[in-house]
């Protein structure tokens, strides 16, 4: 069985976003960028399937700046096989990546694509969905819980009430939530190892898909700001401040 | 312009994430709803009453019974011929279905709009609320899910919508529905609650998190929520979590206990009205945003709370 996860390159989400003073986006330049946490666990859940359901090849692919080869190297190192580099200095949309991907799958032919629910910097949370449409496929979305036998993927997803349980027919799209599994470190021979994986490098021309965006961003500002308030001495002023407000007799 | 608005039910009810997305489609244009699902007859009556509805298509089948996306993408975008925008509220559901249809259609989705600055343009946020971009769509027909908590509910009474069948476009046979494991509270719904009490890491166990949060919420009548860390050790069900990858919520007093206020967290809370803060730490970032902080131990403070109000 052979497994597909595309990982994209974003924003550390341990770094606070700034709005560039010209109101064009966000601030890239000089921070830590990093796997998008939810394509770790994607990674890492196709990992698991290795020992739990014989995946024997998890081909990881990125479509971005010639940077996201670093995303890929840490996608080898924490244990997938190879690598597609899709290079195209200029955004991309999710409507555009699921397009990519379904070319990449006509080649690849894998049983599964594991993506992550969302990317964290555009939240967008549309990819996955995407790529189950054009495929025609179905679409195990913000999975908690994975389990493949007999050709198909029963798949427990987190929905707003709890959680749902829904089974589907391989070849199948799968979506991360956070507590599907958490992610491995790459160890330090894992790492030198990872060097000598194979990535191929490829552009959207390749695959003959117009790229082209559909969204223009007019602008990007920052939200209201909040002021921090008042700090109360103790019980009886919070609850006095609480009356005050009307939230409590 | 004659947008489709997906309306949310539990096969008995609407929910109330339907009347925000209403709001917004009738800034768009014309509103006309889409009700699917099995036995939807008085779903779909009170779907009609909703102020300001057009048509109500109602599409009645088995296959639609569970909302899974492989079955109802094909229906919206049979009905998609005839209407130029397809609206829904940001529900897992909807968040689910949407961007297959905009595939299917060849569109770029509009992710959670925050407003509509016209037919083409709308606000939305980006990295976890921290930045807010306005995007112009050249797509013809427009996708786009809604934020609840941007847009005021539409009334749910005054309207005359006319009810009119749709035919089925099956099972595509790619997914069944295997269980749900749906919790019953008697508590409000985060995303409707006026009061919010939510519990952090702080708690430290399952037994002390309901023990502290659940009778603070009581006497105020709040719904209960959690941070992630709360949840990912098991003091909170999942459902629970409020934040980035979690529920936005907007109430109008949202109690952060023991939380410290991560961006992820904020993101899902930080258009509440009023935000109280009870932290030990009087560094927390939590009170960079709070309107009224309390620094000290919750284990002491929330008891006296409780008991005072
Ligand atoms: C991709 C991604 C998505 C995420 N999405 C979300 C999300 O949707 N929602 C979310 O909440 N988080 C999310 N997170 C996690 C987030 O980054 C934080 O880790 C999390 O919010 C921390 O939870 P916490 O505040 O409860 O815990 P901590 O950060 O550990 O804070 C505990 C707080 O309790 C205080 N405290 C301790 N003991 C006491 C006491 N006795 N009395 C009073 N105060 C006390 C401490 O001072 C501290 O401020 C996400 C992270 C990632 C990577
Ligand atoms: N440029 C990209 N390259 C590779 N994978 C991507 C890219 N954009 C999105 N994805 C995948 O799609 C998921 C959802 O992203 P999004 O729809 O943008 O929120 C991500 O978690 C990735 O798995």
């Amino acid at each position: 069985m052979k497994v597909l996860v595309p990982v994209k390159r974003v924003l550390d989400y341990n770094v606070k976003p700034r709005v560039k003073a010209d109101g064009t986006g966000v601030d890239l330049a000089n921070v830590k960028m990093s796997m998008n946490p939810f394509d770790e666990i994607a990674v890492e859940e196709a990992i698991r399937l290795k020992d739990r359901a014989g995946v024997t090849e998890i081909v990881v692919v990125s479509i971005g700046e010639q940077k996201s080869q670093e995303t890929l190297r840490t996608a080898l190192a924490m244990g997938a096989d190879r690598a597609i580099l899709v290079v195209s200095e200029s955004k991309v949309e999710p409507l555009g990546v699921a397009k990519i991907l379904a070319k990449i799958v006509e080649e690849e032919k894998p049983d599964l694509v594991i993506l992550g629910k969302q990317a964290i910097d555009d939240d967008n949370n549309q990819t996955g969905q995407m790529l189950a449409g054009l495929l025609n496929w179905g679409q195990g979305t913000f999975a908690s819980k994975v389990e493949i036998a007999d050709g198909k993927a029963v798949v427990t997803r987190e929905v707003d009430g709890g959680s749902e349980t829904e089974s589907l027919t391989l070849p199948a799209i799968i979506t991360t939530d956070l507590r599907l599994n958490e992610p491995r470190y790459a160890s330090l021979p894992n790492i030198m190892k990872a060097k000598s994986k194979p990535m191929a490098s490829k552009t959207p021309a390749d695959f003959g898909v117009d790229v082209t965006p559909r969204l223009t961003t007019l602008k990007v500002v920052e939200p209201a700001k909040r002021t921090a308030g008042i700090k109360v001495a103790d019980v009886d002023a919070l609850v006095g401040k609480l009356k005050e407000m009307g939230v409590t007799k | 312009m004659k947008t489709l608005v997906w309306v949310e039910h539990d096969g008995k009810t609407v929910k109330d994430a339907t009347l925000s997305a209403v709001t917004a489609a009738g800034q768009i244009g014309e509103v006309h709803l889409l009700v699917a699902g099995h036995g939807v007859d008085a779903v779909a009556a009170e779907a009609a009453k909703i102020a300001g509805v057009g048509k109500v298509h109602v599409a009645d089948d088995a296959a639609y019974d569970h909302a899974l996306a492989e079955n109802v993408a094909p229906l919206v975008v049979a009905l998609m011929a005839d209407h130029d925008a397809f609206v829904a509220p940001a529900t897992t559901t909807a968040k689910n279905i949407a961007p297959r249809v905009a595939a299917m259609l060849d569109v770029m989705q509009i992710s959670e709009i925050l407003s509509v600055e016209s037919a083409d343009t709308f606000t939305r946020p980006i990295y976890a609320g921290n930045a807010i971009a306005t995007v112009q769509s050249s797509d013809a027909k427009k996708v786009i899910t809604v934020r609840g908590t941007a847009f005021a509910k539409a009334a749910t009474e005054g309207g005359a919508g006319t009810i009119e069948a749709v035919a089925s476009t099956g099972d595509a046979g790619l997914s069944t529905f295997a269980g749900a494991e749906i919790a019953k509270s008697e508590r409000p719904e985060l995303t409707s609650a006026k009061i919010i009490v939510s519990g952090g890491r702080a708690l430290a166990s399952s037994e002390q998190f309901h023990a502290l949060i659940d009778p603070l919420a009581d006497k105020l009548g709040a719904g209960v929520g959690a941070s992630r860390a709360a949840v990912d050790a098991g003091y909170a069900p999942n459902d629970y979590q409020v934040g980035q990858t979690g529920k936005i919520v907007a109430p109008e007093v949202y109690v952060a206990v023991g939380i410290s206020g991560a961006i992820q967290h904020l993101a899902g809370m930080k258009d509440s009205k009023v935000i109280v803060a009870i932290n030990k730490d009087e560094d927390a970032p939590i009170f960079q945003v709070a309107d009224i902080g309390l620094v000290g131990d919750l284990f002491k403070i929330v008891p006296e709370l409780t008991s005072k109000l």
